[in-house]
């Protein structure tokens, strides 16, 4: 009886699923046992109670209000928002440079093809880490002292410490330009929809639409900015003491990541491109030029837009690479997520479990989110196929 | 220079070809081309492949370069000045034999894409032609919807429909019926057909004999990289010179 | 009319041959001419200026930064710890031991890649099944009167291979598993093998080092203390299993299912036809993607230095601290980034030789 029903393939299927069931189940029960007992005689708490706690430590780069007196809750948006930063910085960064080596890889230059070659191969076939190191070690921590910054212009300063840029200031009316810039995008966005039920209805665009549109994005800010009398300065850094005061500083420890990010992740991203490219068959560029296209029209009208769907899958897997590599940034200090939250906070507190199960969420929601509006947009720009 | 009044004159040729050669690397595909296309001229190029009829035709509208000789459309000549090639290609249309419609562009905007982007038309404008010229190839209905879903004869109709938007002085079909269905190569010949009517040039590069007996003025042999024979329809295919020809007429006219 | 035939010519000097390769592919258009001239006198501005640094300037050996001349670069500082570099604090008169693992694993290498020799089934198990063991003998010892050396005296170029080594080794077997687990028609395996190979491509690799690091040992009881380097392994396998898994699920996809229907109707049982007619083929399909999966591996292997392990970048991190060697970080880091790159550049130009050598076929 029970060989019969070994043999026969459902039965075994249910044996075997409930099998790996209670395998996960005792191998958990396993698990969470010895960690209460550790956990107990190490004396750790658990919950997330401690996020509520003082955090006691500062952090040299935020972008949010924090100090010292802020919860362990602020630490971990405050990391979050700078691996954030840091990873829109390389993302935007990576895509033009990787599409320009691309692109520059499949010249009919042969010097040009070659350098961007050599450029990807040096590049995509040494660690990140390694990398980061260079910029941050080797290229910036040789720069000069505060006093002896390298200057451009006497506005842009560049030194040891970071890199230095003048910002605009907004003395008055900032807020009423901010809502009506966030105004105009609504607008925008109202005039994209219309259009395409326009089109979709009649086969044809509302005339001036990208005029238009901009004109909104650009206009409604900086009309209202000036009906209100708003009024703007520059505010320039200049040396106070051991480092400079105002404008808009970038830690160096920012800037080697950002290179470093980019310049790696770029190699990549240019494979991806140059891939897609060539998977535009020649009679397509052949068809455009016939029609007396010039060469860049033809790429641009033609031959990217075709290329961007074999683009896009491996793009975004190049993008969430990016994400998640940021956290290198522990390495050398720049206050990203794991840096701060699963470094020094873990460190404080000691509650690992919690502390690396918030981390790990956090990419872990990224991914998911990125690969599922990826994917929106990809069967958005698939072709109607017979 | 050539006189512009002289240029639209019915006699004086479209198209000059002068002692055109051109290489492969060492390999010899183009020897000593002479040709000339009168204005309406319609002519027919067959040959066995590896003849060099296509590399011909690609030429004309610079797709290739040629080393030695001389290719003069319009008055303009073809030579590395970009400004020379795009007018050329401004005024010349070509039909491929594997479509090349833009698989991510509407059929309407297909037809549009170059006379907006080129001609500067605006794009009611170019619509209204495009929609004319759709008319034309008899698929007007099928404006709004992506290459991947028409057949392979409705995909060479609307090619040649995108080509006439650009109002060409000349077409040049790269064998436009080769990759096509039995059925479907009679839709685009009778579009081809009613085109050389209304007085079009034409060069077509085709084994379509039947297409070639009505409509050519002129018939064109090439094997080996040259020109073997140039004739009437009817000299060609009742009387042809040479034996290459006579070879090459039997092989194809026997199925 | 009947005409003469012509005769095929030479083509014209100019478009043939180094001219005509010159006048084709670097100054065809005006444009291009000037990107090249621009490229050309970038790289005449920065190449011999760099091998003046790098080569004639240089110096070779001494004992710290100080006696190294200020023009070029300073090869002293790798020169003098190269030892270091390579084993390690490994005790200097047991580094034999090292070599030996060193020459192992380059002869199985050598003797599974190069297409002429036989055996490749025998050198395959060796690899995946031998290697593993007496590797772990040979450099911990212990064992056969072998002195036993503790991990924590491991470390440089010989800890980057070490990981490296067994990672690969371990991340096959698993991904594929786990790929045949994923594409299961039993629901519960399923959804097992895919919230864990979704859940470890998730997250950055530090993170998954961070938890080998610090809970790994909260889930075992205190009795059990697992090394510093085997915590780091099980990370690294954990997480490249998950990107392994993708890989060959990708390959088992592209075979049709025929081959599947087809070892059914001879009588074949599931593992039987998996491992005789699907993953063979499957395997072979994704060899490139594989290649890619150990390089990105090799290269993850630097980020143990966060938790404290002492690999090959790691070790020379640690060495440019040293007052002696100051200002001498881009040397250290170039020679770090010429080894790395030396195995990863090998590694996907065979790749790609495998990957044209199929195309032939």
């Amino acid at each position: 009886m029970l060989l019969r029903l070994w043999r026969d393939p459902a039965w075994r299927a249910v044996f075997f699923q409930v099998l790996l069931i209670a395998l996960v189940f005792l191998g958990g029960a396993w698990i969470v046992n010895n960690t209460l007992t550790n956990l107990e005689s190490r004396g750790i708490s658990t919950g997330f109670d401690f996020l509520s706690q003082t955090a006691g430590f500062g952090i040299n780069q935020t972008l949010i209000e924090y100090d010292e007196s802020f919860s362990f809750m602020h630490t971990f948006v405050v990391g979050l928002l700078n691996t954030l930063l840091v990873s829109s910085l390389g993302v935007l960064f990576a895509t033009v440079l990787g599409f320009l080596m691309g692109v520059a890889r499949l010249s009919s230059n042969w010097l040009l093809a070659k350098i961007a070659a050599v450029y990807i191969e040096i590049f995509r076939n040494i660690p990140l880490l390694l990398q980061i190191f260079f910029w941050y070690f080797a290229v910036l921590g040789v720069l000069p002292s505060p006093r002896q910054s390298i200057s451009l212009f006497d506005s842009v300063f560049l030194n040891v410490r970071g890199v230095f840029f003048p910002a605009p200031v907004l003395d008055s009316g900032g807020m009423v330009a901010f809502w009506a810039f966030l105004a105009a995008v609504v607008i925008v966005g109202v005039i994209v929809l219309l259009n395409r039920r326009q089109r979709k209805n009649t086969g044809r665009p509302l005339p001036w639409i990208k005029t238009i549109s901009l004109a909104v994005l650009l206009g409604l800010p900086t009309l209202s900015f000036w009906l209100t009398n708003g009024s703007l300065h520059w505010d320039f850094p200049a040396l106070k003491g051991f480092n400079f005061r105002g404008g808009v500083g970038l830690l160096p420890e920012l800037v080697a990541l950002w290179f470093a990010l980019t310049i790696y992740t770029a190699a990549f991203i240019a494979e991806v491109v140059r891939s897609g490219i060539e998977s535009v068959s020649k009679g397509q560029k052949e068809a455009a030029a016939a029609l007396g296209l010039r060469p860049g029209r033809v790429m641009n009208l033609v031959v990217i837009p075709q290329a961007m769907r074999v683009i896009i899958p491996p793009l975004t897997n190049q993008y969430l690479n990016l994400i998640k590599n940021s956290s290198l940034a522990t390495a050398i200090g720049y206050p990203d997520l794991v840096n701060v939250f699963a470094g020094t906070t873990l460190n404080q507190t000691g509650q690992a479990i919690e502390v690396i199960a918030m981390t790990m969420a956090v990419y872990l929601t990224i991914s998911l989110t990125v690969s599922l509006l990826m994917n929106m947009y990809n069967r958005w720009v698939a072709l109607v196929e017979r | 220079m050539l006189n512009m009044d002289n240029n639209k004159d019915a006699l004086s040729p479209v198209i000059e070809v002068s002692q055109v050669n051109k290489w492969y690397g060492q390999f010899h595909v183009l020897r000593d081309i002479n040709l000339k296309v009168m204005r309406g001229e319609k002519i027919v190029i067959c040959g066995p492949s590896g003849s060099g009829k296509s590399t011909l035709i690609r030429c004309i509208n610079a797709l290739e370069e040629h080393q030695e000789g001389q290719i003069i459309v319009d008055g303009t000549e073809l030579n590395r000045d970009l400004k020379n090639i795009e007018k050329i290609r401004r005024d010349v249309g070509m039909v491929f034999q594997s479509f090349n419609l833009f698989p991510h562009l509407t059929v309407l905007e297909n037809c549009t894409l170059a006379p907006v982007w080129v001609r500067k038309e605006s794009r009611a404008e170019a619509e209204k032609t495009a929609m004319q010229f759709l008319e034309r190839v008899q698929i007007p209905d099928q404006a709004n919807k992506y290459p991947g879903q028409l057949s392979g004869g409705q995909q060479q109709r609307v090619a040649i429909a995108r080509s006439l938007c650009m109002n060409p002085e000349v077409m040049l079909f790269d064998e436009p019926t080769s990759a096509l269905d039995p059925e479907m190569i009679k839709e685009v010949l009778d579009v081809m057909t009613e085109l050389a009517h209304e007085g079009m040039t034409m060069i077509c590069v085709t084994h379509e004999m039947g297409f070639a007996r009505t409509v050519a003025d002129r018939m064109i042999f090439m094997d080996d990289g040259q020109i073997i024979e140039e004739a009437s329809p009817e000299t060609f295919f009742s009387n042809p010179a040479s034996e290459r020809t006579q070879q090459f007429l039997g092989q194809i006219l026997s199925h | 009319m009947q005409r003469e035939m012509i005769e095929a010519r030479k083509p014209p000097v100019l478009s043939v041959g180094f001219i005509g390769w010159c006048r084709e592919k670097l100054f065809a258009t005006p444009t291009n001419s000037l990107v090249t001239v621009a490229i050309l006198y970038g790289l005449f501005s920065l190449i011999p200026s760099f091998i003046q640094w790098a080569f004639v300037d240089a110096t070779w050996a001494g004992a710290s930064s100080s006696e190294c001349s200020s023009e070029g670069a300073c090869w002293a500082f790798i020169s003098s710890r190269l030892d270091q570099f390579i084993y390690g604090f490994y005790p200097q008169e047991l580094s034999w031991r090292v070599d030996l693992f060193f020459i192992q694993l380059a002869a199985v290498l050598a003797w599974l890649m190069i297409p002429v020799l036989p055996g490749k089934k025998y050198s395959l198990a060796y690899g995946l099944i031998v290697m593993p063991v007496t590797s772990w003998i040979i450099l911990a010892g212990g064992l056969l009167g072998l002195e036993p050396v503790d991990t924590h005296d491991w470390g440089g170029l010989m800890v980057t291979l070490v990981l490296a080594m067994y990672g690969m080794l371990a991340s096959l077997p698993i991904g594929v598993l786990l790929a045949l687990g994923r594409r299961s028609e039993m629901p519960v395996v399923k959804t097992f093998c895919t919230v864990y190979i979704e859940l470890w491509r998730g997250v950055p690799l530090i993170t998954v080092l961070f938890m080998a690091s610090v809970m790994l040992p909260l889930f075992v009881p205190e009795e059990i203390v697992f090394d510093k380097l085997v915590r780091a392994m099980i990370g690294i396998v954990m997480f490249q299993s998950a990107y392994m898994a993708e890989v060959v699920r990708g390959g088992l996809q592209a075979i049709p299912k025929g081959q599947q229907e087809a070892s059914d109707s001879l009588g074949m049982g599931y593992w039987q036809s998996m491992c005789l007619v699907v993953l063979p083929q499957a395997i072979r399909l994704v060899i490139p993607g594989i290649v890619n999966t150990f390089i990105a591996l090799f290269k993850d292997t630097s980020l143990v230095l966060v938790i404290g392990l002492f690999d090959l970048l790691s070790i020379v991190q640690a060495g440019l601290n040293d007052p002696a060697w100051l200002g001498t970080s881009t040397e250290g880091y170039l020679f770090v980034g010429f080894v790395f790159w030396i195995f990863c550049f090998g590694m996907s130009r065979y790749s790609q030789s495998l990957e044209n050598n199929r195309q032939e076929h």
